[in-house]
């Protein structure tokens, strides 16, 4: 909001919060000014369920350095995942 | 000044009052005891939420004799912690500028309703809070208003939304009191450069107003919970600088 950056995603999955397991269908990706880890500005990702409640929510606040990290972390497991779902691996 | 002496106590809670549109808004009121009269200040929360820091801050003011009015401006949006509802709301891409106003608004009628109240109120705010109370200040009736590093006066054209349709700035000719705007030189939400578009725009309105810039700090240099931010020597003065505006504008002197 401070910085207008918002990216949304939809998604299929399910995420463990304070309450147990929901069920995950959208990701919520800004840089803008966190809650908990001590920067002005953080890409923070919420994974939540819409229809759930406010609590629906597990949250992450990351250094735009390890933002970086993480999503070439999860291209290079998705095509090890292609792969392997291929018969190409292993 | 404050005298061992003398009596002293404070009233902070949480109450509803009827906001923009007439709906029903969480407040935090944090109040001195006492007969009064006192002057009153609505504190328009940060984008983080309607969290401790806020309520600290509200009952700061309370202690140098202000009644001060907290609105939580994303009750709409739900209860919980102000986390998760912060969340939320920043996922929608805020709240509308319009209903900030009215809420703003709402909390000034309320403590001038107050049987204590002097009939002063002033506004103020941090980070997207210091924007919103300087929206406030130009759209509705203030005694005085303190911008704390309020990023987004200055917009861009492609930055306006639905919810913020309008850049503050543009409203600066109805600015309808005295401005305080302190800010940090490395903070870039408001930017220096912003801050001097801004400074010339009171300027060219002829508009009372005082603007400071903290060296060596950025955004957020108030919060001592956030040591990163927090810059000691300049939140000390600001503290000052901001106690000492309010009380020449509203009146008011205890402790």
């Amino acid at each position: 909001m401070c910085t207008n950056i918002l990216v949304k995603t939809e998604l299929e999955g399910a995420g463990f919060g304070r309450n147990g397991w929901f069920r995950v269908n959208r990701a919520n990706v800004t840089y803008d000014h966190p809650f908990h880890v001590d920067l002005e500005h953080a890409v923070t990702v919420d994974f939540v369920d819409e229809a759930g409640g406010l609590d629906a929510r597990v949250g992450v606040e990351l250094t735009l350095e390890s933002a970086r990290a993480l999503a070439r972390a999860l291209l290079a497991a998705c095509e090890e995942a292609e792969a392997y779902e291929s018969g190409a691996r292993g | 000044m404050a005298d061992t002496g003398s009596y002293e106590g404070m009233l902070a809670e949480v109450t509803k009052i009827p906001g923009h549109g007439g709906t029903w808004i969480s407040v935090y009121l944090a109040r001195p005891l006492g007969p009064g009269p006192f002057p009153g200040v609505v504190w328009l929360h940060h984008m983080p939420g309607w969290d401790e820091w806020t309520k600290e801050a509200a009952r700061k003011l309370a202690y140098h004799g202000f009644m001060v009015a907290a609105p939580d401006l994303y009750c709409r949006a739900g209860t919980g912690a102000p986390e998760d509802v912060a969340a939320k709301v920043r996922a929608e891409g805020g709240v509308p500028d319009s209903q900030v106003v009215g809420d703003a608004a709402a909390c000034r009628d309320f403590l001038r309703s107050l049987p204590q109240s002097n009939g002063k109120v002033g506004v103020t705010g941090t980070c997207s809070g210091g924007r919103h109370a300087y929206l406030a200040a130009c759209l509705e009736r203030f005694d005085a208003c303190v911008d704390l590093w309020g990023g987004g006066v200055v917009m861009r054209p492609e930055d306006l939304t639905e919810k913020r349709p309008v850049a503050p700035i543009d409203y600066t000719k109805d600015l309808s009191c005295p401005l305080l705007g302190l800010f940090g030189e490395e903070d870039r939400a408001p930017s220096p450069e912003q801050v001097r578009q801004h400074e010339e725009e009171l300027k060219r309105h002829g508009k009372a107003y005082e603007f400071h810039m903290y060296a060596g700090a950025g955004h957020g240099f108030f919060y001592h919970d956030r040591p990163a931010a927090y810059r000691a020597e300049a939140a000390v003065d600001g503290w000052r600088k901001v106690i000492a505006f309010f009380r020449q504008h509203l009146g008011g002197g205890a402790s």
